[in-house]
């Protein structure tokens, strides 16, 4: 059971202690735990927005909060969510982890700038708390113009700062993981015997790269605008501002890929070990991954349907839409593929993977409901797309997330988190997140619109249900936060292969030493292959 | 060819999670490489911004534009251009060993680069002069409509500032080359750091080649 | 990757190319050419690229993958400037108000 020698084994936790070996760090592991903390932070404070918007729905009055505060929660919850927790989380966090190790490598291509990239989002992150503090941002996480360049009387200039400084650290763990994927291969390790994790999080990258410039360059105008009242977005100039909503989608459309296509690779690795099968169609999920990527550089007019964009490049990115579905698709039907006939244990990474491809489902086939113009006129600023991007964000990403915490656990701290308290999280996570934005769908059809906190008597049943949904959600959300730190000091000592997994990353003790490989291996087998590790591992659920 | 690069020094600078100096050098320049691409895209949006009005101002903008000088314009972009000369000849005695040459070069261009911005910082001024800063005391004369005018000169500031803060911060990046050329660092099979500050600083470069005709040089014929 | 060292011929050759279309792009512009002015104005900028990037930025002796994410930038603005340009030149085509 708990042997003490496995404590004195010298991994990248114990190799030097203090403040300063953890700050000043340039081993990708540390980074990736120093991001796991500061992403978590901002999710709590996304959290605690989002339950003040929950509870001020409760009652179709707008009697906790003023307009004016209500506008900067919603906006609040949004940056914090999307900017701070989501698009850093699993490729900052798990990507940066085992990114290397999975495909052999000591590191990635460039330590010191990926610990600059975790300060910047640090900073970047203080910026936009500091706004968040001194009196919010009310313009949205959108900042539509004229509005956030000229009418605003909120903390903008300090949010866009924050936002702008977030960004470079995207762009450089974009440019850091590109250059590793190319570069830092183990001999044998083709580019199609890499994990799909791995593929995942390279394609992510490459969005990183092309698409986040683009919003850093649009914020500095809105930026310009405030400060130099140097505009181009002004009407009364002339200036258009349905330009800055084609330059500001033309990143954040692709930035849902970020945030779900890591989640994605995610999912390829816990299906594949928890079916004890490689990944059905391996080139397939390899190449889709790719395809998002592309393909989610071409739609971002579909957030401007209702703009005054013209009909026809409504058209044309109403069509792209639709097209963007097909590869998201052929990862569902290759992992539905993968369980067939497949060893099927339910461990709870498992049960998060069941969760996301469900969720996910669901998500994207409204996505393709909000893709299509007609029926977008009537949903577009409703509680409808709301519930879209929930049912992808969060019952996407953060399921994935959540699974791939639990699955490479072990691995990261040498212990197993209690099984029990898990599965009965992920239950209520499932249960509760379904509860408070399943009705939200109705909500949005029947007319309910995004952002208002005041709304008609009849809406008042369904939002009550959401707010119910919500308490569980956030029950659930709480419950790993305490077995997670409890497992730390008294959770099952893991071996190095607890899963039986394939895949470098399983092949070092728990937790790695700090060089990750003694000597680089040299690689022979396909990704997935399972006559690799007979016996290893330990039957869990 | 590569079996020269086998020289004591190298071990020196190789970081432990490359295996071989090839493999480090041939990672840092790709970095670089990968870093301009995000810069197209960062300089692009400006671009994207200018093209959208242009378009549907294409008068005013040509008020605007030749009420800059061109004849300045065009010789600051040959300073520029010789800047671009010198780095890569500056680059090329690094390649060959040669650390006088290197110093040289560098000083040149950083010279080069600061008779640019000194030259902007010129005109800038004159713009402030002639009330064509966007901004409560902008008028541009001639122009029915002011506000396509001031269209024009934000983005011909938030353009050339950017620019120029990119030039900054090539100058910054020069500086620190000269101060480690001028303790021997650099040789003939590590000078990596050379070769990808030359990338950046071509690559500004580039920038400032598109923006010369798009700002000063629209509807010159008619005035 | 093998050091390739260009001559300082040919370096020097390239910059005053450079130089020369400098000149040629700023006295074009003093000549009524109509919807051409800007064409020729973006291909000579063009070329002047090409020139810094091949020789300068010795593009013609990287890899294929330097190559290539070259190109990608290029295209990806392109694809910026092309389906944002898509909206704005067609906007009011149909003839039905606000649209």
């Amino acid at each position: 059971m708990n042997t003490a020698a496995i404590e004195t084994q010298e991994n990248y936790l114990n190799a030097g202690y203090g403040l300063k070996s953890w700050l000043l760090t340039k081993d990708h592991k540390r980074i990736a735990i120093l991001y796991l903390i500061t992403v978590t932070i901002f999710f709590f404070i996304g959290g605690i927005f989002a339950s003040l918007i929950r509870i001020e729905l409760l009652t179709p009055q707008g009697d906790l909060v003023s307009s004016e505060t209500y506008n900067k929660l919603f906006t609040m919850h949004g940056i914090a969510m999307i900017f701070f927790f989501l698009i850093p989380s699993i490729p900052a966090t798990l990507g940066n982890f085992f990114l290397p190790m999975m495909i052999g490598a000591r590191d990635l291509a460039f330590p010191r700038i990926n610990l600059l990239s975790w300060y910047l989002l640090v900073i970047g992150g203080a910026f936009a708390l500091f706004a968040m503090l001194a009196g919010g941002v009310d313009t949205g996480w959108t900042f539509y113009t004229p509005y956030s360049t000229t009418y605003s009387n909120s903390w903008v200039i300090a949010t866009a700062l924050g936002i702008f400084v977030s960004g470079f650290s995207s762009i450089l763990t974009g440019l850091n993981f590109i250059v590793t994927v190319h570069r830092m291969r183990a001999p044998g390790m083709t580019w199609f015997r890499m994990p799909l994790f791995v593929w995942a999080n390279y394609a992510t990258a490459v969005i990183q790269v092309l698409g986040t410039p683009v919003v850093a360059v649009t914020l500095v105008l809105v930026f310009c605008e405030r400060v130099f009242h140097i505009g181009i977005f002004d009407p009364n100039l002339g200036g258009d501002p349905v330009l800055f909503q084609h330059m500001f989608w033309f990143y954040s459309h692709p930035a849902v890929y970020i945030m779900v296509l890591p989640a994605m690779g995610v999912i390829s690795e816990i299906i594949s070990v928890f079916s004890r099968k490689p990944i059905f169609g391996y080139h397939f999920v390899a190449f889709s991954s790719m395809a998002i990527a592309v393909i989610g550089f071409l739609v971002w007019g579909h957030h401007l349907f209702v703009s005054t964009q013209s009909v026809y490049a409504g058209l044309v990115f109403s069509f792209l839409s639709y097209f963007v579905a097909i590869p998201s698709a052929v990862k569902v039907f290759n992992w539905t593929a993968t369980l067939y006939k497949g060893s099927i244990s339910f461990a709870t990474p498992m049960l998060y993977a069941f969760g996301f491809i469900g969720l996910f489902t669901i998500g994207g086939l409204t996505g393709l409901f909000v893709a299509s113009l007609g029926f977008d006129v009537h949903v577009t600023d409703t509680y409808f797309v709301v519930a879209h991007f929930h049912y992808v964000m969060v019952g996407g990403t953060i399921m994935a997330f959540l699974g791939g915490l639990h699955y490479w656990w072990p691995k990261m701290t040498g212990r197993m988190y209690p099984e029990n308290w898990a599965k009965l999280s992920a239950a209520i996570i499932f249960v509760g997140f379904n509860l408070t934005f399943f009705p939200q769908f109705i909500l949005g059809y029947m007319g309910m619109p995004r952002r208002y906190h005041v709304y008609p008597d009849e809406f008042q049943v369904l939002h009550v249900l959401s707010t119910a949904g919500a308490s569980i959600l956030a029950i659930g959300y709480l419950f790993p936060m305490f077995y997670f730190m409890w497992s730390l000091r008294y959770g099952e000592v893991a071996g190095a292969n607890p899963w039986g997994a394939t895949g470098l990353e399983w092949k070092t003790p728990s937790p790695p030493p700090v060089h990750n490989f003694d000597e680089i291996p040299v690689v022979t087998h396909e990704a997935y292959d399972y006559s690799t590790v007979v016996g290893e591992g330990v039957e869990v659920g | 060819m590569a079996e020269q690069a086998h020289a004591p020094v190298e071990t020196l600078a190789l970081r432990e999670q490359f295996d071989t100096a090839e493999q480090q050098k041939e990672s840092s320049t790709f970095g670089m490489w990968v870093f301009l691409i995000t810069e197209v895209m960062f300089f692009g949006g400006m671009f994207l911004a200018y093209t959208v009005y242009r378009n549907t101002y294409p008068v005013v903008f040509g008020m605007a534009s030749t009420s800059l000088n061109a004849v300045i314009g065009a010789l600051n972009t040959a300073v520029l251009l010789c800047s671009s000369f010198t780095m890569v000849m500056a680059v090329r005695a690094a390649q060959l060993g040669r650390r006088k040459a290197l110093i040289w070069f560098l000083v040149l261009t950083l010279f080069l680069g600061l008779v640019f911005l000194g030259v902007k910082a010129y005109e800038w001024n004159q713009k402030f002069v002639e009330h064509h800063i966007p901004g409560a005391h902008f008028y541009f004369e001639g122009a029915a409509e002011q506000g396509p005018a001031q269209l024009f000169f934000s983005l011909y500031f938030a353009m050339t500032g950017l620019h120029a803060l990119h030039m900054v911060v090539g100058a910054g990046i020069l500086s620190w080359l000269l101060y480690h050329a001028a303790r021997g660092r650099f040789t003939a099979e590590y000078m990596t750091p050379v070769d990808i500050a030359g990338l950046y600083w071509h690559f500004v470069d580039i920038i400032w080649i598109f923006l010369f005709p798009l700002l000063y040089l629209i509807d010159r014929h008619m005035r | 990757m093998s050091e390739h060292v260009d001559s300082v011929k040919t370096y020097t050759t390239v910059w005053l190319i450079l130089l020369a279309l400098t000149g040629i792009t700023t006295g074009v512009a003093y000549i009524d050419l109509g919807a051409f002015s800007v064409v020729i104005a973006l291909l000579i900028a063009a070329v002047k690229m090409l020139l810094v990037a091949l020789f300068f930025m010795h593009m013609r002796h990287s890899t294929k993958l330097t190559q290539l994410a070259a190109a990608g930038a290029f295209l990806w603005l392109f694809i910026m400037m092309a389906f944002t340009l898509a909206d704005v030149w067609t906007r009011g085509l149909v003839g039905t108000q606000g649209r």
